[in-house]
């Protein structure tokens, strides 16, 4: 049996490790070790040889991302660590495990990254429908100060550092980190440009890191282990294990911690036990709602960023949205797009007007009332809402899933047009 | 310097602006939305897509936005780009799938942004077949129209009002499709540069509310460069006629003096011109203290003659909202002796001690864009906010200058605005201000005291004594006043660019000689401080440089028997002394000829009216609070008899039948004769063109070559088109037809260059985007700091003020709506105005047994007054405050002044 470093702790069903308990079993040794013996340069440096790589979507290298920070004397005052648990992406709940099961693990790593950086203070900033997670959370933060992890003089290190929760008004451009910080100081939630990054210009103008809460529960592994045993987790060059998981009409709906790199096919059919009786897989979206739709033909690729991109599409979040047989995938499609368009934040003109006319058009073909020349306006969509084009990423995203589609289900959409009805309705 | 290569041709462009920035300079059609010259990059609209390469092997190429991305040496791009042309397209077309297609009709159209980008880019065809989105539109006010279903969210709109204008009550609301631009509920928009939204916005959104009254086309408007009358700051102005009426203005750009805006007042008093109380007429009374019955101009002229006969003592008063030329020229009819300025012998000594400061120096007198870039400013009794707007606006820019430094070591380029405001956060440079009460420009403040006019000025003596030891000290200033010296002294000293604002708001000579010493002790230190004064009206410091006595003594000359007639040049004098010293100059003239254009109260008392033309009916040059000399155009030609001051005094002149020493034909022999007759007005001259002007041998019209209806205007009178109008005057003319290319900065009647119908056709005007006008800037300053000059201070400080028993100061407030006496009379304005008030702190207020909406009865010498009290918590215990222009016959009693205050009758 593979080791599970994140999720070995949690127990389903059952509340999760309170701090004593979780000391027993080991944990916030590494943030001893951390803060205790090493400096926050040898943090970066071990997290950086791990090769962990962000698990929000876009895979960039944690401790790369760190190094952008100012450190020294004359560095900006404060500095701040933020947590980005805004997990609204459609099909992905991997963070909500985390959270809710072992809390005391993201604490740990946010305080070991906060150290890494010298941030001063540290944000969780939580999707609002996360209440549970929020409530667990207050209450680890909480324990978490009673026994001096957190606040002045951390364990006698001389390191200290402040932990809040900022439970989000829920908007999906709120998981963007840039958008994220503008809703942090209580702004809208619009992105902001970049450059300035976030590391130099962030929170309140001061430099600011942003990681994931798969990332961050990631880090007192690394540190307690060293990064030669993090590699050693995975299957591919990708480091580590991986939160994966399906949804859709598969036996098992769920979520496991596998080594980075199995399989879709594994994931599929050894854990989510394949598809239900009565239904065929037809496509699969395999990060979660903003990547796009690979075939069956697909299923023997490795589940780590370079192999689902060589694929053409994104590992993402690493959580699969499985399509059936049974499903109208024009209607899945369009109830995805829906949910981008409706989460536009308005700013830029591509995705706040580009989003919304290929969700009408949607709607239309999937009500019967499309024409001829909706798919080739769907296509210019695709094509003109690409990084770049917009200020942010979530236009480009959004159109992952609608221009995959268009290829894989183009027989779907031509009968929808050409027969004015949804075949499946 | 960079050199960057488009479309594979190389430019040379200043290194790190951005490339929209670059391009539009070098004059390449680039669209765009959201950047605006004066609020930069943001990103948002993305129209300004370019291809970007990376050298000159890539031929891949990646869409950037230009305002977005630097210009660094070697940068490449291609505007024409077939890939950038598509998305440029396709962005309009992605705008236009909810904006009305109703050009035809709205009232924007003709002079839009959006049809002209949306004609650039070549997107014609609509393709969606789905409904678009529509909103409701919210009342805004008197002066804005609001049309939602038209917006195209380039945000521009929210970044002027609140980030640019500090305006709190405008913000975004909503996200995706519905995002809304507006209040959170209806209401009058609060910002005084609410107007600026006509401008700013891209499309029909926000219109001129006022226009929309009396519509017409931009291209149906006959336009001329003009300057604003309604406050001392000169701000360019292009108004608009039409049928004989003044229609709307419009911003006329001036990097160093009003940028790209305008305050309310500014841009919506013009109404005063269409107004009912215009007098169209000569009038004239047949009889002794018989009514006024209108006359032709030969009868009033003959009335006139009749007074002006040889060796008929004739005195004249002139005006500081009259031009230098109508001045002089009243003066040279009447000779020097017998010339008055016509402003109260308060005020006159204020502005002579104003031009005399910057006149003998040190300090330079600064233009608005100087004051936007001060980095510590110390402004000393002036709300600026109500007495010059645009001063305010320049000075909640200046507050960024100095944590701009903050982006500048993050490596944030100036222009990539939210960026910049992010790194920034709150923080403000120091602006301290020193008022008789609260002002709204201590939103941005770093520090506002509260005093009486003698105690801001021995505030401004301690500070200069901080800066420089042998200034005068004050003698028993607190120490809390003292710290608060040392702290503005301190941040004064420190700055590159400090700046002292002042002016005539306290009528107070001691708060001005105060703002002069810490100016004085700034240049003794090295820094080159600039001393900027407030003056009330658009021409106080032009006629304050030519001289002439004061009203008091016009009065005192007329009372000695020295005026047989009065002339009153477009001054109510009933506004600038109290109601029995006029009453006295009507007794002893024999008779009193006033030419102005509005009915007042001297033009009622007055026995021969003559109608003046008011700004726009003629031309003529104002000289600004800064020393500028700026010239300002006819607009139209005014109907019934209605003829400029000038020309009414020219025929005076010649009704005298004495031999003159020069012509008056044109407009220019009085220009020249006045510079001919003070040395520090030669420079009025250059500027702007003369009549004689031509631009390859055509005159610039006044009229754009898509003035439609030209034979048809009067066609139900006769069906013979009129020959135009002549215009000796200058190089302007009544007309559509004449040259159409970039006059002289001076001569630009409208922004329009191919394809560009709407404001931004500016672009094309100017040599950087944002920068000078092409071939400089008009106007010319006339005071430029002595070189040599004294080390000398201003004297002593006055005591501290110390209240009186049952007496209190009335002090005059400000109101950028209501106290300027042309704009009150223009409708939208007038709807602003407030009501008239006695402004009292709570404490005062209980001891005079009222409260908040109670009565109190002012007692003056010569006059009493019954006024609701309105609670001021921050005026000085003992101080009153009054609506400076609002309540009648008060502003004429030369406030500040000592009054009684008891509780009125039913308070």
């Amino acid at each position: 049996m593979t080791e599970k470093p994140l999720t070995k702790n949690i127990r389903p069903g059952r509340a999760p490790l309170s701090l004593k308990e979780y000391e027993a079993v080991g944990g916030y040794l590494g943030l001893r070790r951390a803060l205790k013996e090493m400096s926050p340069k040898d943090v970066q440096k071990v997290v950086t040889d791990s090769n962990l790589r962000g698990r929000g979507g876009a895979g960039f290298q944690t401790g790369q991302k760190w190094s952008f920070v100012p450190v020294g004397e004359d560095a900006p005052r404060p500095k701040y660590l933020i947590c980005n648990a805004d997990e609204m992406e459609p099909g992905t709940f991997k963070d909500r495990l985390l959270m809710e099961g072992n809390p005391h693990q993201l604490l740990e790593g946010m305080i070991i990254s906060s150290y890494a950086i010298q941030a001063d203070v540290s944000y969780i900033f939580l999707r609002w429908a996360y209440k549970v997670a929020a409530a667990r959370l207050e209450r680890a933060i909480a324990e978490a100060y009673e026994n001096n992890y957190l606040g002045k003089n951390i364990v006698g290190s001389g390191y200290s550092l402040e932990m809040y929760i900022h439970t989000s008004a829920g908007r999906y451009i709120c998981g963007e980190e840039t958008a994220l910080l503008n809703a942090l100081e209580g702004k809208r939630a619009t992105p902001r440009s970049k450059p300035p990054f976030p590391q130099v210009c962030g929170l309140w103008g001061k430099p600011t890191v942003v990681n994931n809460v798969e990332t961050l529960s990631n880090i007192s592994h690394i540190v307690s282990n060293g990064p030669d045993w993090f590699k050693g987790l995975s299957v591919s060059p990708d480091s580590g294990t991986k939160i994966y998981g399906a949804s859709g009409r598969v036996k098992r709906p769920g979520l496991w911690e596998l080594p980075m790199g199995v399989t879709m096919r594994e994931l599929l059919e050894e854990h989510a036990g394949g598809m239900r009786d009565g239904f065929r897989l037809r496509s699969v979206i395999p990060g979660g709602a903003s990547t796009e739709f690979l075939a069956e033909e697909h299923l023997d690729v490795k589940m780590d960023y370079a192999s689902v991109q060589k694929a053409g599409s994104r590992l993402g979040t690493g959580t699969m949205i499985v399509i059936d047989d049974k499903t109208c995938p024009i209607g899945a499609i369009h109830n995805l797009e829906v949910f981008f368009a409706r989460e536009s934040c308005g700013w830029c003109t591509p995705c706040r007007e580009g989003l919304r006319w290929a969700e009408q058009i949607l709607l239309a073909i999937e009500n019967g009332e499309g024409e001829p020349e909706d798919t080739g306006i769907l296509e210019e969509q695709c094509r003109r809402l690409v990084p770049g084009n917009t200020f942010c990423a979530l236009a480009p995203g959004a159109v992952e899933p609608l221009q995959s589609g268009l290829k894989i289900f183009r027989e779907d959409f031509e009968r929808h047009i050409r027969e004015k009805r949804c075949p499946w309705k | 310097m960079a050199t960057i290569y488009i479309d594979n041709k190389p430019y040379e462009v200043k290194e790190g602006d951005n490339l929209l920035h670059a391009c539009l300079s070098l004059g390449f059609d680039l669209p765009y939305f959201c950047w605006h010259p004066a609020m930069n990059s943001v990103g948002a609209c993305r129209q300004c897509a370019v291809k970007q390469f990376r050298d000159e092997n890539d031929t891949h190429g990646k869409i950037v936005m230009a305002c977005m991305t630097p210009a660094a040496d070697g940068t490449r791009i291609s505007i024409d780009d077939p890939e950038a042309n598509a998305f440029r397209a396709a962005n309009i077309e992605w705008l236009m799938l909810n904006h009305p297609h109703d050009c035809p009709v709205c009232d924007e159209g003709g002079e839009c942004h959006l049809q002209d980008m949306t004609v650039m880019t070549g997107h014609s065809y609509r393709r969606t077949r789905f409904k678009k989105r529509t909103h409701r539109n919210q009342h805004l006010g008197p002066f804005i129209n609001h049309e939602m279903n038209r917006c195209i969210q380039c945000y521009r709109c929210v970044r002027f009002y609140r980030d640019y204008a500090g305006g709190r009550d405008f913000n975004v609301f909503a996200c995706h499709h519905a995002v809304y631009f507006g209040r959170h509920e209806e209401g009058v928009l609060e910002n005084e540069f609410s107007g600026n939204l006509v401008e700013v916005c891209p499309t029909g959104v926000f219109t001129d509310k006022t226009l929309k009254q009396h519509y017409v086309r931009k291209w149906d408007l006959q336009t001329a460069p003009s300057v604003c009358v309604h406050c001392g700051i000169g701000c360019n102005i292009m108004p608009g006629e039409r049928h004989g009426d003044l229609l709307r203005v419009q911003n006329r750009f001036h990097s160093e003096v009003n940028g790209y805006f305008l305050c309310d007042r500014g841009r919506y008093g013009y109404d005063f011109v269409n107004c009912n109380d215009r007098i169209r007429r000569p009038r004239l009374r047949r009889a002794t203290g018989g009514a006024h019955v209108s006359v032709a101009a030969e009868e009033a002229l003959e009335g006139v003659a009749n007074l002006l006969h040889f060796g008929a003592r004739v005195i004249g008063i002139g005006s500081p909202r009259a031009s230098l030329e109508a001045n002089f020229a009243l003066r040279s009819l009447v000779g020097p002796d017998n010339f008055f300025t016509g402003m109260s012998e308060k005020d006159l000594l204020m502005v002579r001690l104003m031009v005399d400061i910057l006149v003998k120096g040190p300090a330079r007198s600064p233009s608005l864009s100087d004051i936007a870039g001060s980095d510590a400013v110390f402004v000393l009794g002036e709300d600026l906010t109500n007495s010059a707007p645009m001063i305010a606006l320049a000075l909640r820019q200046s507050v960024r200058q100095r944590p701009m430094a903050l982006a500048k070591k993050m490596h944030i380029p100036n222009w990539n605005d939210a960026a910049v405001r992010e790194a920034m956060q709150n923080e403000k440079g120091p602006l301290f201000l020193a008022t008789p009460c609260a002002t709204k420009l201590e939103e941005v403040a770093a520090h506002a005291y509260h005093g009486a006019p003698d105690d801001i000025a021995r505030l401004g003596f301690a500070v200069a004594h901080e800066l420089d030891p042998e200034a005068p000290a004050v003698e028993g200033m607190a120490e809390q006043l003292m710290s608060l010296a040392r702290v503005i002294a301190g941040d004064l000293g420190m700055a590159e660019r400090p700046l002292v604002v002042s002016g005539q708001g306290c009528s107070c000579a001691a708060v001005i000689e105060a703002a002069a010493n810490i100016s004085r002790a700034l240049h003794k230190k090295g820094k080159p401080a600039g001393l900027c004064f407030v003056v009330e009206e658009c021409n106080t410091l032009g006629i304050g440089l030519m001289g002439g006595g004061s009203l008091e003594q016009a009065i005192a000359a007329a009372r000695k028997g020295k005026a047989d007639t009065v002339i009153i040049l477009e001054n109510d004098i009933f506004r600038r002394t109290d109601a029995a010293s006029a009453e006295k100059l009507f007794a002893a003239a024999g008779e009193v000829i006033s030419i102005d254009h509005l009915q007042n109260e001297t033009t009622v008392r007055a026995g021969i009216v003559l109608p003046a033309s008011t700004f726009a009916e003629t031309g003529g040059t104002f000289v600004n609070n800064e020393g500028r000399a700026q010239r300002f155009f006819q607009v139209f030609v005014p109907e019934d008899e209605v003829m400029e001051s000038w020309k009414w005094l020219r025929h005076m002149r010649d009704l005298t039948g004495l031999p003159q020493a020069e012509e008056w034909s044109g407009l220019d022999d009085l220009t020249s004769a006045l510079c001919g007759a003070y040395p520090v007005f030669t420079g009025v001259k250059e500027a702007a063109p003369q009549a004689d002007f031509r631009m390859i041998g055509r005159k610039i019209p006044r009229q754009p070559h898509r003035y439609s209806g030209r034979t048809a205007l009067l066609a139900d009178i006769s069906v013979h088109e009129p020959k135009p109008p002549d215009d000796h005057d200058s190089p302007l003319s009544f007309s559509m037809e004449g040259y159409e290319g970039i006059p002289p900065s001076a001569l630009i009647p409208r922004y329009w260059a191919g394809g560009w119908n709407s404001v931004q056709a500016l672009n094309k005007f100017q040599e950087e985007v944002g920068g000078l006008l092409r071939g400089g800037n008009p106007g010319r300053r006339l005071i430029e700091p002595g070189k040599e000059y004294q080390e000398k201070y201003f004297g002593r400080a006055p005591g501290p003020f110390s209240r009186r028993q049952g007496e209190w100061l009335l002090m005059p407030l400000y109101h950028i709506f209501g106290s300027e006496e042309l704009s009150s009379r223009a409708q939208a304005i007038a709807e602003r105005s407030p009501v008239p008030y006695i402004a009292l702190n709570a404490k005062d207020a209980s001891e005079l047994g009222v409260d908040g909406g109670g009565m109190i009865r002012l007692l003056l010498p010569d006059a009493s007054y019954l006024l609701p009290v309105r609670i001021t918590p921050s005026l000085p215990d003992g101080v009153a405050g009054v609506p400076a222009g609002i309540v009648p016959h008060l502003s004429g009693s030369g406030l500040p002044a000592w009054g009684r205050l008891k509780k009125g009758e039913g308070g």
